[in-house]
């Protein structure tokens, strides 16, 4: 019947990994990746796992590495953050384009330059159009559970779609917290054995893959893979619904905290919403009519979920981990075009907070819920949180 | 053992008729040769290049056997994530045939832009062959300089000019680049000696570990040749010691062929339409200094071949 463990974001994403016993994992260490590598590293060398480690030679040979193995048959993963994954930009596409169901931890670190090495979302927001789908992680144990939930979605027949595994660098990865965990035997039966359709590795029907293809086809390719992703909405909540018999914990796509009556909603993402739920029940027992909104699952975005709850409220600040320079931020843009369509919509602030590891305060999150109540914000401006 | 050219013509072909390639382009010449050197099923994977696009514009494939291409630079780590999941599969007794596997590269995707994916690969030890088809030069996009490009030719991105020959520097020794990383098998090769390459090849795909072929594969279009010359200037490169025959026996040097009379380098040079400005007076020295490298290459070659 499972157990209890203390564990760190990164020792999470190793354990599910080691329990999801993949065919081939091909990494490269990055900070603050580096202790899910050198996890399983270790799991490998005690036989714990059949897994072929592939040490490789950089991120890009990572996710090509990756690639191959996948269009061979095998199940496999990756993990990488930051420069990691900017590196393997290229063939993260390419993954995702060749329909191959990697699941890839990413722990999220600022983008150089300056180089740090601390969280912002700026390295997976720059993969948002990869055509990958992306979930959000709050904490130790979201990690653990979002990666076998990512596992059986990605390889469902519907979707066949690579997914990344999001934490916040350092603040998840390196905190320890109690994390509960399924028996082994539990995962292997609820995963089952991963038998794709075609592979490499079938003489009688040889295949080609990653053929040129131009103006003739390329557009049709392109719709299918568009079809794929929206496929994730209808299958997510089967498999979530699958994975919470087993767990008793709830995955849905955006999770709701005190919502219903209230008037001022923070949209966020990982674990500044641990942040903000905790300024909520704060304000709330002050009598204020706030809540939280916490997006688990970004790609694909369930925009028509988050536009029925939010179109009634009184005014929505969304906070970003990640700017886009010269224009708004990627989850103030989303939330703003899903209301578009809506007759009566809330106005929609947008925060800037935490850029290379800065926290995140309860007191900035006061500083939000505050100005929503007084109507101090601007919509046409950014704000940013505890920059100086 | 020799190979019988009656008994390769009744196998199957791995790379099928029908592909786009020029006439007389060395890639499918080898590519095909190549797979026929051996009975063991193959995986193929193949960087972006001349025969990646010539040959599986889609819905079409001329691969008859499973063939994976990713990206430009990533021949040799997407082979290596093939090989990575037999090994795996293998060991868990979901696959019972023994494979082979082979990446195919121009030397762009090799020499250049795949160095790091390539020496990865094969300082990790996979079972697998790498083999360069080298035409010297980006010919895929327009013959754009590479780091095979030879000195003294003419690019269209290191262009002979008023004040320029073409190439300034010497193309990178990238079989003793492989062979450095002390994999059981590396060697050079050319279309001319065809059974000197077939013996490579078998050797290559069938030694246990990581081996590299680096062939010389001549380009018609940018070359400047005549579409049936491409064994005769392959003969050529071998004749004038520009392209020597060699190999690294699990690091044994051998020289696999010498010259009776080495031919001098301006039987290679004014036959192709890239050198054709070294034939002006004022590069008489670019010729001479190449032809001094050559030799120079060649001598140093016999001697660690003589150890």
């Amino acid at each position: 019947m499972g157990k209890r463990l203390a564990l760190t974001g990164d020792m999470a994403a190793a354990e599910s990994m080691r329990q999801i016993n993949p065919d081939v994992v091909a990494a490269y260490p990055i900070t603050p990746q580096t202790e899910i590598m050198m996890t399983f590293s270790q799991f490998v060398a005690d036989g714990l796992v059949d897994t072929e480690l592939v040490r490789v030679d950089s991120e890009h040979s990572a996710m090509s590495a990756c690639v191959g193995s996948a269009a061979a048959g095998a199940r496999t993963m990756t993990a990488t953050a930051a420069n990691g994954l900017a590196l393997m930009h290229e063939v993260v596409y390419i993954a995702a384009s060749t329909r191959l169901p990697i699941v890839m931890p990413v722990v999220n670190r600022a983008l150089s330059a300056p180089i740090n090495i601390h969280c912002d979302h700026s390295d997976t927001m720059a993969e948002r159009d990869s055509g990958w789908i992306q979930i959000f992680s709050q904490d130790p144990q979201e990690v653990y559970d979002h990666i076998l939930l990512a596992l059986k979605l990605s390889e469902h027949p519907d979707v066949l779609l690579p997914t990344m595994v999001n934490q916040d660098g350092f603040i998840t990865s390196h905190g320890v917290e109690p994390v509960e965990i399924l028996d082994d035997s539990v995962v292997k039966t609820w995963i089952g054995d991963y038998k794709p359709k075609h592979t490499l590795l079938d003489f009688e029907n040889p295949i080609t893959v990653g053929p040129l293809d131009l103006y003739d086809y390329y557009f049709e390719h392109k719709r299918q893979q568009v079809d794929a992703i929206d496929n994730a909405f209808k299958i997510y909540p089967q498999v979530a619904k699958e994975l919470s018999k087993l767990t008793k914990r709830e995955y849905p796509m955006i999770e709701q905290y005190n919502i219903e009556k209230a008037d001022h909603v923070i949209v966020t993402m990982a674990s500044a919403a641990g942040t903000t739920r905790y300024v909520v029940d704060q304000l709330t027992e002050k009598g204020e009519k706030v809540g939280l909104l916490k997006i688990r699952l970004f790609r694909p975005f369930p925009a028509d979920q988050i536009v029925n709850i939010l179109k009634g409220k009184k005014s929505v600040a969304v906070l970003d981990r990640s700017a886009s320079f010269g224009s708004f931020p990627p989850l103030a843009e989303e939330i703003r075009n899903a209301l578009y369509d809506e007759k009566t919509k809330p106005p929609v602030y947008s925060f800037v907070f935490g850029l290379g590891g800065r926290d995140l305060l309860p007191s900035h999150v006061e500083h939000v819920f505050k100005g929503l109540a007084k109507g101090s914000f601007n919509t046409k401006t950014i704000e940013y949180l505890g920059v100086r | 053992m020799a190979f019988i050219l009656k008994e390769l013509l009744d196998k199957p072909e791995k790379l099928t008729s029908g592909h786009r390639l020029c006439p007389g382009c060395g890639a499918p010449i080898l590519a095909k040769w190549i797979m026929m050197a051996t009975d063991f099923p193959l995986v193929v994977a193949n960087a972006t290049g001349c025969l990646e696009v010539s040959t599986t514009i889609y819905p079409y494939t001329a691969w008859n056997t499973p063939w994976i291409h990713n990206a430009f630079e990533n021949a040799a780590a997407t082979i290596a994530g093939v090989e990575s999941a037999y090994k795996s599969l293998s060991r868990q007794g979901k696959i019972k045939k023994k494979v082979k596997f082979i990446a195919f590269g121009g030397d762009g995707g090799t020499y250049d832009i795949g160095i790091q994916a390539l020496s990865g690969a094969l300082e990790r030890g996979h079972d697998m062959v790498y083999i360069c088809y080298d035409n010297e030069g980006y010919m895929n996009t327009g013959a754009q300089r590479s780091g095979a490009t030879p000195k003294g030719a003419s690019t269209t991105t290191e262009p002979a000019g008023k004040v320029s020959y073409g190439k300034k520097m010497r193309h990178k020794d990238l079989t003793a680049i492989a062979a450095a990383h002390h994999i059981p098998y590396a060697a050079q090769a050319a279309l001319s000696n065809w059974q000197d390459l077939m013996k490579k090849a078998k050797k290559a795909i069938e030694v246990d570990g990581p081996a590299f072929l680096n062939i010389l594969s001549p380009c018609v279009r940018f070359w400047r040749i005549p579409d049936d010359q491409t064994i005769e200037i392959s003969k050529l490169a071998v004749e004038t010691n520009f392209w020597p025959l060699f190999e690294i026996d699990n690091g044994k040097w051998i020289l696999n062929y010498k010259p009776r009379e080495r031919k001098p380098i301006m039987d290679w040079i004014k036959v192709q339409g890239r050198y054709k400005h070294l034939l002006q007076e004022k590069n008489k020295p670019v010729i001479e200094e190449i032809q001094k490298e050559i030799d120079e290459y060649f001598h140093w070659l016999e001697k660690r071949c003589s150890d």
